[in-house]
């Protein structure tokens, strides 16, 4: 009986040990590989913190630090309260068409990020057609890129808060009430803390989405500087990827800080299902399920609009002065030389990312939170595994770039071709989907490993047999996040991609660089309805998988 | 036993067989085709006459572009110095090809017909490692369906931007981000002088609404009309008009900076053959021509610019420049101007 164990607790160690040995490889060694740049100069040579001290006497360093820090907080403020109600709505309330909006809330994520910033510029730009609504005001600076953000990492808060707020113990509630708990009191001490844990990710996830992303500030930020940009000026500007190190290591402040506070968190969030669990199920209730049912339509409506307008841009002849309808635009050619190769080869790519993604995740996350010992070991994987949230996509890409490609590497072979592109990307969006699987997984009581141990029956067969079918939904939303995010991902993988494995996201932003914006919107039109489509499979499956695996959640 | 085998590892290997056989017919085909890796920052249209003018010219070697804008294709080669992985250059800002030659990244080369070539589109010291195809020059795009909205004066020179009616209404490249942008206030310094210069781009900066990070924005800004004036260059600003916005396109007369697209062939490549038929087939007239289709003014001395709607002053107005001499400032102009200008924010 000791040895069947034992094994197990060896092999659970190798597998943690595998899963960390690919976290270094993937992110450790190429983002070592460029920050040791930079206290290095142009020609190689040591030079300590001479790099750090001139950028710190930087005289537009505070100005784009103070600018990165309100504009996140600021669009983090806005978005977390929107989407804690929006997900408040659908998983805890009776109100009509939930599934409709569930799948509108999901809209903006299908979409690169180009596209809201040219739904803005058409909306409320000079010549848009509603910038009276401005009042004066211009949308290029901090009003288009907070207005942008708010759109493009709605989902992304959405989706943790959702995911959090589905799982909830009816008789916590139960008993609440019949201690004479009213609504409020009840949603304060057993909601809210229930929820904490999710709250503090998104809150975190959306800080640092904004915090690092570069594609919106570059396009309609004006001339407002943000850290992200700025890592733009010196590695694309200047090729200056040494103070480009600088500026990206400045960035990582906020992930480590988020590592902390979610520690800290997590410490104190128990197991809401535990093995006796009794699934919540809303009551109506008419005056909260209509002002929720107001509130959800406001915010659907909003995000179809932004979209809306991107499709009709995709279709006029040339805005402003010949807004005519054509379909001239979806060939791409006319724009792109790889046309739809470069669509194929996303297709291709996400389809990777997404399968390949969702395995490793998902048994690093399952190591990290059901297995035993080894805390130092789980620790670091857990580390590892949120820093690429705060890493800027244009930091990965020229990491590994200087790590793949150095002579010496032994896996030099994967430049240049698909598969690069593929652990690039699932390193990438390794955070999100890992606080994803970890939240589904901390949700379910250790009381079944117990058990199970108790009963002989090893962890594998106890992870296969109840912990994934448990978690096949939050595995299927991993598979589903991974793959539109790799359909429109562009700061990384622009530096990475080969003649033959060019992507339709890069593709976006060569022909909005090269003015056929409309080109573009197609292009975003048409990765948002290959996108749709995935999600309507996603949501076919998962209810199916509700179907098979979830009925015990019903009483 | 053995039956269950012989049925499982049929298919396999019949499987087997076909992937070997197609592999020894791309080997085949690979011997007969040279493939070379060509970095560019071409516009994408041009891409495809490119490559197909070359290969029909040379039927042994194929083209396998990785195309990008000028500073992402530049900080990719340059960030793969250690290994390099393209086989040769061609059309990328001669200002990113000086960088490579000066880290000695390129391999020393004179293409047929090199001497032919205009004396500004050769490379003037030993080793001779890059040629010029053809030039562009900063320009201004001047939306007049704007201007006429808001009563905007017409625009010949420079100083004519200073003008307070112009308020807000001026989109420039930020030149710590984009070429152009630096090619533009590295000639405001050399026409105006160094004083000079900088006191011009302090009462420009009243005026100037955003600084983009592209060369090519601040021009198709003005042509979808989010500003009246847009700092860009040439050939974009062409291309927008032939695309039907209503942009004058403005080349000041105190004059105005260029920048030229080169080819060089890259140290170290194992496709040196092959680079090299690019590189002779880069500098030749046929490729002249089909430059002339973009471009107006050309290495060529025997190609004639026909690119359509190309303001025709333009190549009398250039100003001399000793590119590596722009090159050389370059920190320090950047570090002044970010100083001065970048960070602050937008006048009201």
């Amino acid at each position: 009986m000791f040895k069947r164990f034992d094994t197990d607790a060896i092999f659970q160690r190798l597998a943690l040990l595998a899963v960390a040995a690919f976290l270094i490889v993937v992110l450790a060694l190429p983002l070592g590989t460029l920050f040791e740049k930079s206290f290095r100069d142009r020609d190689g040579v040591w030079v300590g913190l001479a790099n750090w001290v001139r950028y710190l006497e930087t005289p537009s360093l505070v100005g784009s630090l103070w600018n990165t820090i309100w504009v996140s907080a600021l669009a983090t403020a806005i978005v977390v309260p929107l989407a804690f109600v929006y997900a408040y709505a659908l998983t805890r309330t009776t109100m009509r068409w939930r599934g409709l909006f569930r799948a509108v809330g999901l809209v903006p994520i299908l979409a690169p990020s180009l596209l809201p910033a040219i739904s803005l510029i058409y909306l409320f730009g000079n010549q848009g057609f509603a910038r009276w609504m401005l009042m004066g005001e211009t949308v290029y600076g901090p009003i288009g890129i907070v207005i942008a953000q708010v759109f493009y990492c709605f989902p992304h808060a959405f989706l943790i808060l959702a995911t959090a707020l589905s799982i909830a113990d009816k008789r916590h509630y139960e008993a609440a009430s019949v201690l004479g708990a009213g609504q409020t009191r009840i949603f304060l001490t057993v909601t809210l803390p229930g929820v904490k844990y999710g709250l503090v990710s998104a809150f975190f996830v959306v800080f640092t989405l904004v915090a690092t992303d570069f594609g919106i500030p570059k396009v309609i930020g004006g001339r407002f500087n943000v850290l992200a940009t700025d890592i733009y000026k010196q590695v694309v500007g200047q090729q200056n990827f040494e103070m480009g190190a600088v500026v990206g290591m400045v960035l990582l402040l906020p992930a480590m800080l988020a590592f902390a506070v979610d520690r800290w968190v997590a410490k104190r969030q128990v197991a809401l299902l535990t093995a006796r669990a009794v699934p919540y199920e809303p009551k109506p209730n008419a005056i909260r399920d209509r002002a929720l049912f107001a509130f959800c339509a406001l915010i659907a409506a909003c995000i179809l609009t932004l979209l809306g307008v991107a499709v009709w841009a995709s279709f006029i002849q040339y805005w402003p002065w010949n807004t005519a309808l054509t379909l001239r635009h979806y060939v791409f050619s006319n724009a792109d030389a790889s046309g739809w190769e470069a669509y194929w080869n996303s297709l291709q790519m996400s389809a990777l990312v997404a399968t390949f993604g969702t395995a490793a995740i998902g048994v690093g996350a399952w190591l990290v939170e059901k297995t035993k010992g080894a805390g130092i070991l789980r620790g670091a994987v857990h580390l590892l595994a949120m820093i690429p949230l705060a890493v800027p996509g244009l930091v990965l890409g020229i990491a590994y770039i200087f790590f793949f490609n150095a002579p010496s590497n032994p896996l030099g072979f994967v430049y240049g071709t698909m598969a690069i592109l593929v652990l690039n990307t699932i390193a990438h969006f390794y955070t999100v989907a890992h606080l994803t699987s970890l939240q589904a997984l901390k949700q379910m009581d250790p009381e079944f490993e117990s058990v199970s141990a108790s009963l002989k029956v090893s962890v594998w067969r106890t992870a296969w047999r109840v912990t994934l079918p448990v978690a096949s939904p939050a595995a299927l939303d991993v598979w589903f996040y991974m793959f539109v995010n790799s359909m429109t991902t562009v700061s990384a993988v622009v530096f990475l991609y080969g003649p033959f494995t060019k992507l339709a996201s890069v593709s976006i932003v060569n022909m909005d660089e090269a003015g056929f914006t409309a080109s573009a919107a197609a292009m975003g039109v048409v990765v948002v309805l290959t996108s749709g489509f995935a999600k309507i499979l996603h949501s076919l499956l998962a209810a199916y998988l509700a179907k098979r695996t979830q009925a015990w959640r019903a009483r | 036993m053995i039956d269950i085998f012989k049925r499982g590892l049929r298919p396999l290997a019949v499987a087997a067989t076909a992937v070997a056989a197609l592999f020894a017919a791309q080997a085949a085909d690979a011997q007969q085709r040279t493939r070379i890796t060509v970095y560019t920052a071409l516009e994408n249209d041009q891409l495809a006459p490119y490559k197909e003018a070359f290969e029909r010219a040379h039927p042994d070697v194929e083209i396998a572009w990785v195309r990008d804008s000028t500073g992402t294709i530049t900080a990719r080669f340059l960030a793969e110095r250690e290994n390099p992985r393209a086989d040769a250059i061609w059309g990328l800002a001669l200002t990113s090809i000086l960088m490579f030659e000066q880290q000695n990244l390129l391999a020393e080369y004179s293409p047929q017909g090199f001497a032919a070539l205009k004396p500004s589109f050769r490379d003037a010291a030993a080793p001779i490692t890059w040629h010029g195809m053809d030039a562009f020059a900063a320009a201004i795009c001047y939306n007049s369906a704007v201007a006429r909205q808001r009563n905007l004066p017409p625009i010949r020179t420079w100083a004519d931007l200073l003008n307070p009616a112009f308020r807000g209404q001026i989109v420039m490249p930020n030149p710590a981000s984009s070429g152009t942008g630096y090619l533009t206030v590295s000639a405001w310094l050399s026409i105006m002088g160094e004083a000079g210069g900088w006191d011009y781009m302090s009462k420009l900066h009243d005026n100037v609404a955003v600084y983009t990070h592209s060369g090519s924005a601040p021009c198709v800004q003005a042509a979808r009309g989010e500003a009246a004036v847009g700092i860009s260059f040439d050939m974009r600003a062409a291309r927008e008009k032939t695309q039907g916005a209503p942009v004058d396109i403005v080349v000041p007369t105190d004059g105005v900076g260029w920048e030229m697209e080169a080819s060089a062939i890259v140290r170290g490549t194992r496709n040196m053959a092959a680079a090299q038929k690019l590189m002779d087939f880069s500098a030749s007239l046929a490729a002249n021509q089909l430059y002339a289709r973009y471009y107006n003014i050309l290495a060529h001395p025997g190609a004639t610019g026909a690119a359509q709607n190309y303001p025709a002053e333009t190549e009398a107005r250039l100003i001399r420049a000793d590119f590596a001499a722009i090159a050389a400032m370059r920190e320090r102009v950047l570090a002044e101007w970010t100083r001065r200008f970048d960070g602050k924010s937008a006048p009201r």
